[in-house]
């Protein structure tokens, strides 16, 4: 149980995220989370004005589902299985991310600085959520997939778009750290 | 509700190994896009090998879904534009807010409610990309 309760190495976590993608495509389905912000779209009835998201939403249900999963176990990892330690971050990390006005590194799994309530009702930190989320959702739909989509499932079956793809997610992902957060933060 | 039930507790496999690895602390994503630890590699870097094993077995044993047809996973359109563009807009708000659209979700479980708001604007955006995807290059 003790080996539970610690966070687990990546040599256990990799091969189980596999596992996730192999049951999804056992079902006769696909492991691609951002997926189910499209269907959420149509189940709002965006088809009636856009195209794209005039789809049958229903057939999506089972997805719907898994991210409610997703929800319930999150909550039960947090509450239930896990020992309240600092995330192991590396020295470099720690301290960069204090040279940046960060101070409460790897207390939680995310920084206050932008998550709590406080952030979210500071324009800077309700800004950053919301253009977050807003490329997220853009970017995903663009590149046809997210990380469960490209970078596990794609790279999984040696697809060259979605080795692209994960190409852009790092592309994307350093200019943010290194040449936006100095600006930001 | 039964034939959904496998898909739930996948979902909930899914919630603790990405809370119990650590994957949905932004910290871990900053950490990764920073070099300067092999935390994250070492997870998608497993993940992907265990992958492409399993997809070779199955192949190899011409294993079928529960749906009764062949395994098999999509394929993705042949591109470039749309991975390299949509890729980099997607990694810009990853590694901002720290959470895919996976995770997302699992964070909420954890009771970082703010979050929601970042669903919310992701919603938004998908919807936006709908709107403006006939006059974007793929």
């Amino acid at each position: 149980m003790d080996f539970i309760l610690q966070p687990w190495p990546w040599y256990i976590s990799g091969p189980c995220i596999a596992i996730v993608m192999f049951l999804l495509l056992y079902f006769g389905r696909t492991f691609g989370m951002s997926s189910n912000l499209r269907t959420m779209c149509a189940m709002g009835g965006a088809g009636k004005r856009v195209k794209f998201f005039d789809f049958d939403w229903r057939q999506y249900q089972w997805n719907l589902i898994v991210i409610c999963g997703a929800f319930v176990g999150g909550y039960i990892a947090h509450n239930f299985l896990s020992n309240p330690i600092d995330i192991d971050l590396s020295e470099a990390t720690r301290a960069d991310l204090n040279a940046l006005g960060f101070e409460h590194v790897g207390k939680s799994l995310l920084p206050p600085e932008l998550f709590s309530w406080d952030a979210f009702f500071s324009l800077k930190g309700f800004l950053i959520l919301i253009i977050g989320g807003f490329l997220v959702g853009f970017g995903t739909r663009y590149a046809g997939g997210c990380t469960s989509g490209h970078a596990i499932t794609g790279l999984s079956s040696l697809q060259l778009p979605s080795f692209i793809a994960v190409i852009g997610f790092f592309i994307g992902g350093l200019i943010m750290i290194h040449l936006i957060y100095p600006i930001l933060f | 509700m039964g034939k959904y039930l496998k898909f739930f507790l996948v979902g909930i496999f899914f919630g603790i190994v990405l809370v119990k690895s650590e994957a949905v602390s932004w910290y871990r994503i900053y950490e990764m896009f920073k070099f300067q630890s092999f935390h994250m590699y070492g997870i998608i870097g497993s993940a992907v090998t265990t992958g492409i094993i399993l997809l070779l077995v199955s192949k190899q044993l011409k294993l079928k879904t529960t749906e009764g047809t062949y395994l098999r996973v999509p394929l993705k359109d042949r591109g470039l534009v749309r991975y390299i563009l949509g890729g980099s807009i997607f990694g810009l708000g990853w590694a901002l807010c720290g959470a895919c659209p996976g995770p997302m979700y699992i964070l909420v479980g954890t009771g970082v409610i703010t979050m929601l708001v970042v669903i919310a604007a992701a919603i938004v955006g998908t919807y936006a990309y709908g709107v403006l995807r006939s006059k974007l290059p793929h």
